[in-house]
């Protein structure tokens, strides 16, 4: 029988203990690249409320993960993707994506951007302002995705065609970051649980 | 014009399950529930775009963008190159592909890395190229020393090289590593051995190509990248709003 001549993916690796090295050289205090990628997710341009995204990444034992890698990837305050089929332009300088490291001693991780828009939905609707995130990290074997929302868009995440798709109400709110203010500006803490309770939606994107 | 469509399922049984008691550390880091399955929208299709202006040509050579002025990392001099294509085997151009490694003997410039072997002064061991519009990348590295890690006390890494790709949408994005042709130590590899079909590994090896080898100065290994692919049809299951 002949076979279609579809490729495969490559497989996935873990990306190691040493990912920082390869992504972020520059946040692992090695500096190498003339530019590192992905410290500036929104630019100087970009229209919408400043917000600072905050966390850690918790491990089946409840032990902060410190060798974690999170890239992000979002929307303007328009709800527009920087990419050609993102839904229209975007500010100059808007790039939507990021990557950040967990601290090496606390496995705190952090990064500035803006509160990203509605998006539209897969077929109709609206989905609720989200952030995209994907981690790796030693002892993750391939990528997780998942996604933040915010708990001060109520309204918007009540409709969210992404969030109604979980069955389980109770693991909807893994998915939702609380917003408190600091020194003035909003600060949004998300933890993201890879095992055990209050595990975090992953998603099969 | 009919617009492309969502791109395809990942097929996880090629792709090592989250947990994998054979590499440890997977134990604690690997979510319980089942995956939630999501069809693509908007922030599934795209993804972030590269250019010229991110990155340095001399990037790509890691004999020498850590090298002291008139000085060269240490290790048997290689060409690596490739193409990176999608499960429709057209080219992917212009996407940023990332790669970090240990040196020659096997140990990384990192903070946490405490393995005996040597540093080499004038060895980063990162490097990152855009693909061309074929498709196409290459760099020029030295080849990575194998390096024990603590997961059996005796277990050791082949050589390998960290491999980070983009692709055009975020669903493409992958993180894997490439071995090379020949290594005694690929099957005795815990993290190789989280792939679930020993086969699969042949197409994380890097082969010897000496067609593309620079006679008296570097030889050549090629390795081809695969991203998911993209459905052209769209009978159903249409993208609207997008
Ligand atoms: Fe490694």
């Amino acid at each position: 029988m002949t076979k279609l001549d579809y490729l495969k993916e490559t497989p996935s690796q873990t990306a190691g203990p040493y990912v920082h090295i390869g992504l972020a050289p520059g946040a692992a205090g090695f500096e190498i690249y003339k530019q590192e990628l992905g410290r500036d997710i929104a630019g100087p341009n970009a229209k919408g409320e400043r917000i600072r995204v905050e966390g850690l990444v918790i491990d089946g034992t409840g032990s902060p993960v410190k060798d974690v890698m999170i890239e992000v990837w979002q929307a303007n305050a328009e709800g527009r993707y920087a990419h050609p089929e993102g839904g229209g332009p975007v500010e100059e300088g808007f790039r939507g994506w990021g990557r950040v490291i967990t601290d090496f001693r606390t496995g705190e991780w952090g990064f500035d951007t803006i509160k990203p828009g509605c998006t539209p939905g897969r077929n109709v609707g609206l989905q609720a302002p989200h952030l995209n995130l994907w981690l790796v990290a030693r002892g993750i074997n391939i990528g997780l995705s998942t996604r933040m929302y915010f708990d001060d868009e109520a309204e918007a995440n009540a409709t969210d065609p992404v969030l109604n798709l979980i069955e389980w109400q109770n693991r909807r709110a893994t998915l939702i970051a609380t917003r408190s203010e600091r020194d003035g500006s909003a600060v949004y803490r998300f933890e993201i649980r890879l095992q055990g309770s209050g595990e975090t939606v992953f998603f099969d994107v | 014009m009919m617009k492309p469509g969502e791109y395809y399922q990942r097929d996880r049984r090629a792709h090592p399950p989250a947990r994998t008691e054979i590499y440890r550390t997977s134990v604690a880091r690997s979510p319980n529930y089942a995956l939630i399955s999501l069809q693509n929208s908007i922030g599934e299709i795209t993804g972030p775009k590269f250019g010229h202006g991110d990155i340095d040509p001399l990037d790509r050579d890691l004999i020498y963008n850590y090298a002291q002025q008139g000085e060269s990392a240490i290790g048997e001099r290689i060409i690596l190159h490739g193409r990176i294509l999608d499960e429709n085997g057209r080219p992917v151009p212009n996407t940023l592909l990332e790669i970090w490694q240990a040196n020659a003997s096997g140990r990384y410039r990192h903070r946490n890395d405490t393995y005996l072997g040597a540093i080499d002064p004038n060895f980063g061991g990162c490097g990152r190229t855009l693909t061309d519009e074929n498709g196409y990348y290459y760099f020029r590295t030295i080849k990575p020393g194998a390096y024990p890690f603590r997961n059996n006390v005796n277990s050791w890494r082949p050589a390998h090289v960290h491999f980070s790709v983009f692709g055009s949408a975020f669903v493409q994005r992958l993180i894997s590593q490439l071995y090379f042709e020949g290594d005694p130590l690929i099957p005795q590899c815990p993290i190789i051995g989280t792939l679930p079909d020993p086969t699969v590994v042949e197409r994380l090896t890097a082969r010897l190509d000496l067609n593309a080898t620079i006679p008296l100065d570097t030889v050549a290994y090629r390795f081809d990248i695969v991203l998911r692919g993209r459905r052209s049809t769209l009978f159903e299951n249409r993208l609207e709003g997008n």
